[in-house]
């Protein structure tokens, strides 16, 4: 698996890596050994770590707390916006530029085909290579990435072409220029105008769902959100430095925000779960990506058979009762 | 100015403040006088809901809307107080149920819904009930054909106690005002200190027209973030309503005195039934000339 680092993963998997490893070297071994007593007992000790792997995962799996989570989110080896990209679109093409000002890699635009459904596919692009994360700001966007993002959305409805929105950003960049160039409106803007933009929009948050930098291209009519992602309205180290003035206790504020999938669909935000293969979806990016298309052309589906005002009286209602408060008698 | 250390003492008779900004001190009567603006140095000090209202509407013209909504503590949050005790030592200092003050009331007689964020409850950060106000608001607006106008001091943004759903108020009071304008109705955001994060960067950036007090702190992410994150001092004067004036993000810098004036002359811009608004508004507005293209068609 090359590109892949195997060792820079969270702590709590790190066991299942080394074990992986070991049965690795142990299956090379294997490969080489002449001997077939020897071979045998080779194979034996395999089955033997191979049993052992799948408890150690189930043990790790099974409970996973609401930082596990957070971290599996970030994985070093997660699929990004672009790996959806690249594999769940024929004939993509790329667009850039908000026409203003500059173009922001660390927002993705572009036509796209899904099993011969014409959308437009946007989403926040942390990048691959160090380069390239640099220059995406690790997926924290510019003004100019969300206009850019509105300008393309502008063209959908346009052109009648549904929109799918990958979200994956720690949040939008907190810099001086981007406070110049006006990054609150650019977030109020595109949040104003997706709730009210006359084709379908499915959001699915892939992996972080960082504040306002996540909501400025995820206002839709669908949002799904993979098993091992998060949404929140701070990033648990800002919670933490917030409440603890300790940045370091971002696991304790983990859990105090209530930013998991589950979570997030009992305070009724959160329309679906997307799952994920067994252990996350960096451990079988093939399959994460089946089920991303199934759930994407289900709700595409049922989507595109609505009437315009249909879409957005029930888009607005949805938002409406987003929210949770008490009228008490006067 | 100067001062003695036994007068500077004396700043607690209460007669007496300490300018929050300058460090002048400063007699109190005179800076109520003045809309709680320092006489020296024109720092606009916050003040509450109820002082909001007296100084933007007409006497005796407001009337509550949507008083009957409180919050609860839908994540049962915990930090070093729990979000129930925040909740409830807010409303015993500020005598209110929740940050959003909301209502109806006339602006020099003309009919306006008007919302207030008051920065003295939980500084004023945007939780489900802010968020539904100013949902409400804008739907109220557009239900009776007024003008929509809201006056920010929401430096908290989202409220981080109520977690994803307070980031989700930007998407709903946003959706709300969208269609309030959509139908051609008019939305002023006046901005106060501060206003920041979520609120910034939703409702508080729609406004059809857009009034900042002077000075004061408006932004997304906040200074000391952004000074961690690019670790470079940040410029003179950085996220003020100047810095944003400078930028293009607001119409105008207005002095809080001159606020309700400013107000009425952009309603009456913005206003598309003038016939009714001479009508209304001919009791208060003397000194509001219409100008002769607006009399000639309100005479036809």
């Amino acid at each position: 698996m090359s590109g892949v680092d195997r060792l820079n993963v969270p702590e709590f998997e790190r066991p299942i890596v080394e074990l992986e490893m070991k049965i690795e070297s142990r299956r090379m071994d294997l490969a080489e050994e002449k001997d077939q007593a020897r071979a045998k007992d080779i194979q034996a000790e395999i089955a033997d770590l191979e049993k052992d792997l799948r408890k150690l995962m189930d043990s790790v799996f099974e409970k996973l707390d609401p930082w596990d989570r957070v971290q599996l989110s970030r994985h070093p080896n997660r699929p990004l916006t672009s790996d959806y990209v690249a594999g769940l679109f024929d004939d993509f093409q790329e667009l850039k530029g908000d026409r203003s000002y500059k173009d922001d890699p660390a927002i993705l635009c572009g036509f796209g085909t899904l099993e011969g459904r014409k959308v437009m596919v946007m989403g926040h692009r942390k990048g691959k290579t160090l380069k390239e994360r640099l220059e995406c700001n690790f997926g924290c966007a510019h003004p100019e990435g969300y206009r850019k993002a509105l300008r393309k959305m502008k063209l959908a409805e346009k052109f009648g072409l549904p929109i799918v929105s990958f979200i994956n950003t720690p949040g939008a960049y907190p810099g001086i220029e981007a406070e110049e160039r006006g990054q609150s409106h650019a977030i109020a803007e595109n949040i104003r105008e997706m709730s009210n933009l006359k084709v379908p929009i499915i959001t699915l948050t892939i992996g972080e769902g960082g504040s306002g930098g996540a909501l400025g291209i995820g206002v839709g009519d669908r949002y799904l959100i993979m098993e091992n992602a998060y949404y929140s309205v701070i990033s648990p180290e800002g919670c933490a430095a917030i409440l603890w003035h300790d940045a370091k206790k971002a696991a304790d504020a983990a859990r105090v925000l209530r930013l998991t999938p589950n979570d997030l669909i009992e305070l009724g935000i959160m329309d679906e779960i997307v799952p994920e293969p067994y252990g996350g979806a960096h451990r079988d990016p093939r399959k994460a990506m089946e089920i991303v298309k199934a759930a994407l052309l289900r709700h595409l589906g049922e989507l595109t058979s609505l009437g315009v005002d249909e879409l957005l009286e029930s888009r607005y209602q949805r938002l409406r009762g987003m929210g949770k408060y008490i009228e008490v008698a006067a | 100015m100067t001062w003695d250390s036994s007068r500077k003492r004396g700043a607690t008779d209460g007669l007496w403040m300490k300018c929050t900004s300058c460090e002048a001190m400063v007699y109190k009567k005179v800076v109520e006088e003045q809309h709680h603006v320092c006489p020296e140095c024109g720092f606009h000090f916050r003040i509450s809901s109820k002082q909001r209202v007296q100084y933007l509407l007409d006497e005796g013209t407001f009337k509550p809307l949507f008083e009957n909504l409180e919050s609860t503590d839908p994540l049962n949050f915990k930090g070093k107080k729990s979000y129930r005790e925040k909740l409830q030592q807010a409303q015993k200092q500020t005598g209110n149920r929740e940050a959003a003050v909301f209502g109806t009331g006339q602006i020099m007689g003309k009919d306006v819904v008007f919302g207030v964020i008051d920065a003295n409850f939980i500084m004023g950060s945007m939780g489900s009930v802010v968020g539904e106000k100013l949902a409400r608001g804008a739907e109220h607006a557009l239900k009776h054909n007024m003008p929509y106008i809201v006056v920010s001091g929401s430096g908290g943004g989202a409220r981080m106690e109520e977690g994803i759903l307070s980031l989700f108020q930007m998407a709903k009071s946003s959706a709300a005002i969208k269609r309030l304008q959509d139908a051609g109705g008019l939305y002023v955001a006046v901005l106060t200190n501060a206003t920041m994060g979520g609120s910034m960067a939703s409702w508080a950036a729609l406004g059809d027209v857009t009034i900042a007090e002077p000075q004061a702190l408006l932004g997304f992410a906040g200074p000391r973030v952004i000074a961690q994150t690019v670790r470079q001092e940040l410029p003179a004067g950085f996220q003020t309503s100047e810095f944003l004036l400078e930028r293009g993000f607001v119409d105008q810098v207005c002095p809080r005195k001159d606020l309700r004036q400013r107000l009425a002359s952009i309603i009456r811009y913005c206003c598309k039934d003038v016939a009714a608004f001479r009508k209304s508004g001919a009791r208060h507005t003397a000194k509001i000339s219409v100008p002769a293209a607006a009399k000639a068609a309100a005479a036809k």
